[in-house]
């Protein structure tokens, strides 16, 4: 009996064992890297489109509007590797759409188009889901205050819609995350899915620790974020 | 009048049923007498998408990799019919044979120390080696990977192919990555990158897809990948029955009928010294590129 419970030790140490050196033999971390700074400046990206194209739909003008809710309709419902795909056989290799010349920060930035475009819309979605909280008597006074369209946008509607969105916009940061894997599309080689391929092929006797890897990499990631989502709505929901 | 169209409904009810029950009494029968000629089936894993090696259209399959592996079949005593072709990705291979969704895979699947560790190989049914694709053109500035210094490669996401360019190509080489070879064909011929590098006979393949021969592979192989047909972990009879079946598929000729329909027109020649294959121990590639 001891005998097999210590068999069984070593190879469960063993197991462990192998996700250290799969640890000091790949970038994970760096791959991990890529992926958030990825998250990171797509979210910028797409907050400042998401703004734009938000104002677009509550203007005043109704062309604005008609084209605002024409480009949402339109990224919202293409698949996002069809994006990226687009970018990069269409814009790039095709029409010769170049940002830097070096091909790593060109895919990098392609990528990041990539992702912007397609987040943006969800992210103006979410706004107009916290426009919907701010009571129309907000715009009204701000109009018989003076204020002008941006003014009052700026001044008195958005803020009070992004402290009702958080929670939707948490949730669209949570799948911006996890679809960043996809810029391996977009020919990002440093960044998860494609490293988690590449450590397939060379180490198939591993396969659940790489997968475990990566699945609990993400895991670490998103708890937080979800966390904080969930704290900073409840703290800075306007309560009416 | 009331009864009239009730009987008349009846009646259609009556023959709509009987119908149906004819079709599905067919239908059964057609199955069963099906089950009794057809016998057991062997199920092969193949990608439906590497034209050349093998390639899924509208039900039909054909390739280098899909003419062995009806070959081998044949030989260990299943009809045509009785092989039933599955697709596989290359980072489900393992998982696929270990649960027994396939009973072998025959594909551009490298035989490698770590790959043994969890299946089996038999072959190598061909012997392969990275090589370069590039634009006839350019036939005099790129020879080797050497040559690629501050020029664009193109390889596909998650590939050894890439792996090796990674490691062992100039610093100053520029890598995309792209989902599959095809999309670095269109690259190549866009003028984005000056080659494509992975495997010479999938090289030679694509090239054969682009039928006006502007492309051309290199042809100095700078690794060794051998390709082996994958089974279960433990099938050791297997393994001796797909080597025989491989022997005769060598010295039959069939081999080099296959070969050179799958990369006809491009020039190609498999590396010599390797090809065809005459031992047939599933020797591991080193994965490691010397040019």
């Amino acid at each position: 009996m001891p005998g097999m419970f210590h068999g069984f030790l070593a190879s469960l140490s063993s197991y462990f064992s192998t996700f250290a050196d799969l640890l000091t033999r790949y970038n994970v971390l760096g791959a991990f890297w890529m992926n958030i700074q990825l998250t990171l400046w797509a979210a910028l990206g797409s907050l400042v489109l998401g703004i734009v194209l938000t104002l677009m739909r509550i203007s005043p003008v109704s062309s604005l509007v008609r084209v605002g809710d024409g480009i949402v309709m339109f990224f919202k419902n293409m698949p996002l590797a069809i994006v990226m795909v687009f970018l990069l056989l269409g814009c790039f290799i095709q029409l010769q759409v170049q940002l830097p010349a070096n091909f790593d920060t060109n895919f990098y930035w392609l990528a990041i188009t990539g992702l912007s475009l397609y987040t943006a819309p969800f992210v103006s979605e979410s706004l107009m889901s916290g426009i919907n909280t701010v009571p129309m008597g907000q715009a009204e006074a701000a109009r018989s205050l003076g204020f002008g369209f941006f003014q009052s946008a700026f001044l008195i509607i958005l803020p009070q819609a992004i402290r009702g969105a958080i929670a939707p916009l948490g949730n669209t940061l949570i799948a911006l995350l996890k679809n960043s894997t996809v810029a391996a599309a977009a020919g990002v080689a440093a960044e998860t899915s494609s490293l988690m391929n590449t450590m397939i092929q060379y180490n198939a006797s591993a396969i659940t620790q790489v997968f475990l890897l990566f699945a609990l990499g993400y895991v670490i990631l998103i708890i937080p974020i979800g966390l904080a989502t969930t704290y900073l709505s409840n703290k800075l929901a306007v309560r009416r | 009048m009331k009864s009239t169209f009730l009987k008349r409904i009846t009646k259609r009810v009556g023959a709509a049923g009987l119908a149906l029950m004819t079709t599905l009494s067919l239908v059964a029968c057609g199955s069963a007498s099906q089950a009794d000629v057809v016998g057991p089936k062997i199920r092969i894993g193949i990608k439906f998408d590497q034209p050349g090696i093998s390639v899924e259209q509208s039900g039909t399959y054909s390739g280098f990799a899909v003419d062995t592996a009806r070959y081998v079949a044949e030989k260990l005593g299943y009809a045509p019919k009785q092989i039933v072709f599955k697709q596989v990705t290359s980072a489900q291979r393992e998982s696929l044979l270990q649960n027994g969704t396939v009973d072998m895979i025959v594909d551009t699947y490298t035989i490698t120390k770590d790959r043994q560790k969890v299946v089996d190989f038999a072959g190598p049914y061909f012997v392969a080696g990275q090589d370069l694709l590039i634009r006839k053109t350019e036939r005099s500035q790129i020879t080797s990977p050497r040559d690629l210094a501050n020029k664009k490669v193109c390889s596909a996401t998650g590939s050894t192919s890439a792996k090796i360019v990674q490691d062992y190509f100039p610093k100053t080489t520029q890598l995309m990555l792209l989902n599959g070879y095809s999309e670095c064909l269109t690259a190549l011929l866009s003028g984005t990158v000056d080659a494509v590098t992975t495997d010479d006979l999938i090289l030679a393949t694509l090239a054969a897809a682009k039928a006006d021969s502007s492309l051309m592979v290199v042809g100095h192989p700078f690794t060794e990948e051998s390709y082996g047909i994958g089974v279960k972990k433990g099938s050791a009879v297997l393994v001796e029955k797909i080597n025989e079946a491989l022997k005769s598929y060598v010295s039959s000729g069939a081999w080099k009928r296959a070969i050179d329909k799958a990369t006809k027109g491009t020039g190609y020649k498999p590396n010599p010294k390797f090809n065809p294959p005459t031992r047939f121990d599933a020797r591991a590639s080193d994965q490691i590129a010397r040019f």
